[in-house]
Parts: C-alpha cells; sequence; structure tokens
C-alpha cells in the first residue's frame, strides 16, 4: 500500500478519530498527538488493514482503547488534562453569539458524563453510526447502547436547564 | 413540520429510540433560527453537535515509507561510478610511449641521468669483479702446488716401500 493509498484509505474518517479523541481527552493537542499515533500505528500495519473488513470501526475501536488508556495512565500520575482550547466555531449570527455559552455548557456537561456514554453519544449524536457500528466500538449489544443513550441524552438537557433556570454552573 | 410531530422524535430520541433518518429530521428543525421556547435545551444540544461535527484533524502525520534496500545500491553505485572515473584516465587516456625520443625533453634528461649513474655504478662493479680474477688465479696455483705435494707423497711412499724390501732381507 503507498502513502497515497493509506491517506485515501483514512482520510474519510480521520477526522473522525480525531473527534472521538478530543472528546476523551478534551484537551485538542492531546486529541491531536492521539490521532497522529494511531495514524502511525495504522500505517505500520497497513498490510493487514486489508484484511480488516471495516477499517474505521477497527480505528475507532483503536482510538478508543487508545484513549481509555491514556486516561488511566494520567490517573495514575495525578495530572490533570488542562483543556482551554476549543476552536472557534464561526458563528456569525449575533442568536448564535448569544449562544454560544450555552453551547458551549454542552461539551462540559458532557466531560461529566461517565467515559462509556460519551463515547456512544459521540460516536451516534455526532458521528452518525448506527447501533450496529457503534457495538462494534464499544463491545456492548445494542439495548444497552440505547439505555446508555438515553441516559446521557436526559442527562445533558436536564443540566441544561438547570443551567439555563437557575444560571448556576 | 408540525410541533407535535417534533415533540413525539423528541420523545423517543430521549429514550434512544429513534433512527438515523429521525434524528435527522430533528436536526434539520433545529438548525433553523426559530424554534419553539419550551424546545430551547434541545437546539442548544443539536446545534452544538453539529457545530462538533465540523472539526477537522489538521496536523499532518508523518508517515515513514519503509526503508528500501535501494539506498544500500546506490553507494554501491556511487562507489563504482568513482572507481571508473578514476581508471579510466589512467588506462586509456593516458600516452603511451614506444621509444625514449618520444619522451618529453625533461624525462628525457631524467633518463639520461639516470642511465649515467647506473654505467658509473656498473663499471665499479666491473673493477671490483677484475681484482676478484686475481684471487680466483691464485686459488688455481694452490690446487695445482697441492697436486704437486700429492705427488711427492706418493714418490716418499714408494721410496718407503723400497727401504722396507731392503732391510727384510737381513732378518
Amino acid at each position: 500500500m503507498t502513502q497515497t493509498d493509506f491517506t485515501k484509505l483514512v482520510l474519510p474518517f480521520k477526522d473522525k478519530v480525531f473527534r472521538l479523541a478530543k472528546r476523551l481527552l478534551v484537551s485538542r493537542e492531546e486529541a491531536e498527538d492521539a490521532t497522529q499515533e494511531i495514524l502511525i500505528k495504522l500505517w505500520k500495519n497497513n498490510e493487514k488493514i486489508k484484511e480488516y473488513r471495516n477499517v474505521e470501526a477497527f480505528s475507532m475501536t483503536m482510538t478508543k482503547n487508545f484513549c481509555l488508556d491514556r486516561l488511566k495512565s494520567k490517573q495514575a500520575q495525578n495530572l490533570k488534562i488542562v483543556h482551554s482550547n476549543y476552536q472557534d466555531h464561526n458563528v456569525s449570527l449575533q442568536k448564535d453569539l448569544e449562544n454560544r455559552d450555552s453551547v458551549d455548557w454542552v461539551s462540559k456537561i458532557i466531560e461529566e458524563l461517565p467515559e462509556q456514554q460519551k463515547i456512544i453519544l459521540q460516536l451516534r449524536d455526532i458521528e452518525e453510526y448506527d447501533y450496529d457500528e457503534i457495538a462494534k466500538v464499544v463491545d456492548m449489544n445494542p439495548t444497552a447502547i440505547r439505555v446508555a443513550l438515553s441516559r446521557a441524552r436526559k442527562t445533558i438537557r436536564e443540566k441544561l436547564i438547570n443551567t439555563h433556570q437557575y444560571g448556576i454552573k | 413540520m408540525a410541533l407535535n410531530n417534533i415533540e413525539y422524535l423528541l420523545e423517543k430520541y430521549d429514550n434512544g429510540e429513534t433512527s438515523i433518518a429521525e434524528e435527522q429530521q430533528l436536526k434539520a428543525y433545529f438548525a433553523q433560527d426559530e424554534v419553539a421556547p419550551q424546545l430551547e435545551s434541545y437546539r442548544i444540544m443539536f446545534q452544538y453537535f453539529d457545530q462538533t461535527k465540523k472539526e477537522q484533524f489538521t496536523k499532518d502525520v508523518p508517515l515513514e515509507t519503509k526503508k528500501s534496500h535501494i539506498y544500500k545500491w546506490i553507494s554501491v553505485a556511487a562507489v563504482a561510478v568513482l572507481m571508473i572515473g578514476i581508471l579510466i584516465p589512467n588506462v586509456f587516456g593516458g600516452k603511451t610511449y614506444t621509444s625514449i625520443a618520444e619522451l618529453p625533453a625533461e624525462e628525457q634528461e631524467v633518463y639520461h641521468q639516470t642511465k649515467k649513474a647506473l654505467s658509473l655504478l656498473s663499471s665499479n662493479f666491473n673493477d671490483g669483479a677484475s681484482s676478484m680474477n686475481a684471487l680466483g688465479f691464485m686459488s688455481a696455483k694452490l690446487n695445482k702446488g697441492a697436486e704437486q705435494v700429492i705427488q711427492v707423497k706418493e714418490f716418499s711412499k714408494a721410496t718407503n716401500k723400497l727401504l722396507k724390501k731392503k732391510q727384510t732381507p737381513k732378518h
């Protein structure tokens, strides 16, 4: 497999890998490093890649495991990931500017969710994976995934409503 | 889209029962500016999802190509080219002379000087060799002398025999 072939192969999902990594690791730099490492790992195994039926699902599973490992080692080292760099979302409308805060709240609320729910929510609501695809990545049955997803969605909305009503947090 | 329908879909959504297509309907609905006020919290969520989806990985990934053996062969080729470069002018380019007359004047001079020096050396050797001849001559004389001595010995043996014969009859 040549470099060009490889680039073509990973192009459709490298952003998804990055977004999942960012969802879990929060910091942009960390997520970039993780994505880089995952792509390099894939490249090193590029002979075997052809054997995988679903390279994207495989890569997402790799990303999930990689990031969870990293989080574990961070916790073990007692280091906290600093995250201050949310990308500028180019929302130009006045109304969107007003909402900017509340939109950012969503990401903060998601941060507080359990890892499993974060991953499922990310894959479903942002990447729009179907349940079978999610099942491959998180290794859960579709019913359990639906339950986790429902919990995550409800939690986010509850917290959003609380924030809006009481202005706390 | 009717608000009723949206609310129905949202309920399904909360329970994790919507299909991808239904979720896309919801996303399309919440992408508008005007949304029923009671659904504001959903709008924030869906807007967030929509924005997040646009984030891209922009960093370059350094992909190392597998180390090929081409580099080794390139160095071999370089050495070969170098050697050929050195050899060709020496073997094929240099003039070859067949007689001393063809040599340039300087080299001829050097040749003659060397020749002179060598002939001087050889004449000295010849001197030495002629004095060695005298030695050889002397040794020949010595050999002759030695032969004559042997003859004298034999003569004396013969005389001794004769003397013995003369003495024996007396006994």
